[in-house]
């Protein structure tokens, strides 16, 4: 073909949504909130575990909750119930959240001067993983119902995570989840994530996460 | 899935480099996108087609570069490629170790297009 000519382009198709991830973890650091995100499939326990932390942080830690649904507001409804502060950010059918979006939402928040912002992702596995929303830690959950072998097919997810739940394990012994199984599958992909199993029913393993999380607040206000 | 806003990122950085080098048309797109990503040749390039019309990048084609997942041992440091079906099976080919820190496989990247 006549004068066709290749160019140098050299870009990366994310950078835009990486800088503006970075600004907000800048930001943040400044503010000294600490940002978290919570990924998980539709129905693994995000909403519960979330009220479950409220609970336990009420009256020490002032926590701010953004939530993402694609078009209902009902899991917001019942964190605001809670008498926190509480955005529902609308997804349009977005599959994930990015730092554009999270930008507004930490917006809609910023005037409560919080200690803790917890984002529940839209329930996914794929997507959520592929966007840095800004958070300074990534969390996620995979339930017992979902099965052992979700690393196998979301490797991605478990590889970028600080901490993992397993919720609902009161439904262990009715299932043939392996969790010696399970534990080796994601620590190959990932050593220093952090394991833990709870129940948002009984609430088994809260005590542990918050202590966690305690402790990476600590850290994280001074700065290390 | 999110095709979508993937396919607007790199129409965004087209249509800029088309500008600024003066093209009329763009005919193809060169790109790399790492073995991880769950997104298919195909419905890139469906989304693509879709978004591109109208402007001068209607009809070029995407030219992808699957990259590798590139594993770093935990005990040896050695860095090693996998498969996506081997990622919860890891094995370090140095030393055996069973487990490693992701280094690369989640890239998506622009490397050059061909433009008359
Ligand atoms: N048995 C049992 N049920 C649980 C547990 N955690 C959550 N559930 C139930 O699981 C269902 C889904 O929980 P949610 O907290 O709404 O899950 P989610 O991840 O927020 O769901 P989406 O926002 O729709 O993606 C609810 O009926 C919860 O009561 C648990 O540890 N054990
Ligand atoms: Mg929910
Ligand atoms: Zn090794």
């Amino acid at each position: 073909m006549a004068g066709v000519r290749l160019i140098d382009v050299k870009e990366e198709i994310l950078a835009d949504n990486t800088k503006q991830a970075a600004a907000i973890r800048e930001d943040l650091r400044r503010k000294k909130t600490m940002l978290v995100n919570l990924m998980s499939s539709p129905g693994s326990g995000k909403t519960s575990l979330i009220l479950r932390t409220l609970d336990a942080l009420k009256g020490s830690i002032k926590t701010g909750v953004i939530e993402a649904d694609i078009e209902s507001t009902v899991d917001a409804e019942k964190v605001a119930a809670r008498g926190i502060p509480a955005i529902q950010l609308r997804t349009g059918g977005f599959c994930h959240l990015d730092a554009t979006m999270v930008t507004q939402g930490l917006n809609a928040l910023t005037e409560h001067d919080l200690d803790l912002i917890i984002i529940e992702n839209v329930g996914n596995l794929v997507c959520p993983a592929e966007f840095d929303t800004g958070a300074h830690k990534n969390v996620m959950i995979l339930s017992v119902p979902e099965g052992d072998d979700k690393p196998l097919k979301y490797p991605l997810m478990f590889s970028i995570c600080d901490l993992l739940f397993i919720n609902k394990v009161d439904y262990l012994a009715l299932s043939d989840f392996d969790m010696s199984a399970l534990r080796q599958r994601v620590l190959s992909l990932n050593p220093r994530i952090v394991i833990l199993e709870v129940s948002c029913k009984t609430g088994e393993g809260i005590e542990a996460w918050i202590s966690w999380l305690k402790g990476e607040i600590d850290a994280f206000r001074q700065n290390k | 899935m999110h095709e979508l806003p993937i396919i607007e990122s790199i129409l965004n950085i087209v249509l800029k480099h088309a500008q600024t080098n003066n093209a009329r048309k763009v005919i193809s797109v060169h790109m790399e996108i790492g073995k991880l990503s769950e997104l298919e040749d195909d419905w890139l390039q469906r989304y693509f087609d879709y978004l591109s019309k109208g402007t001068i990048a209607e009809g070029a084609k995407l030219k992808i570069e699957r990259t590798p997942i590139m594993m770093q041992c935990d005990a040896c440091s050695v860095s090693y490629e996998v498969e996506m079906s081997q990622m919860g099976n890891l094995l370090c080919p140095a030393c055996g170790t069973n487990r490693g820190k992701l280094l690369s496989g989640k890239n998506y990247y622009i490397k050059s297009m061909e433009v008359q």
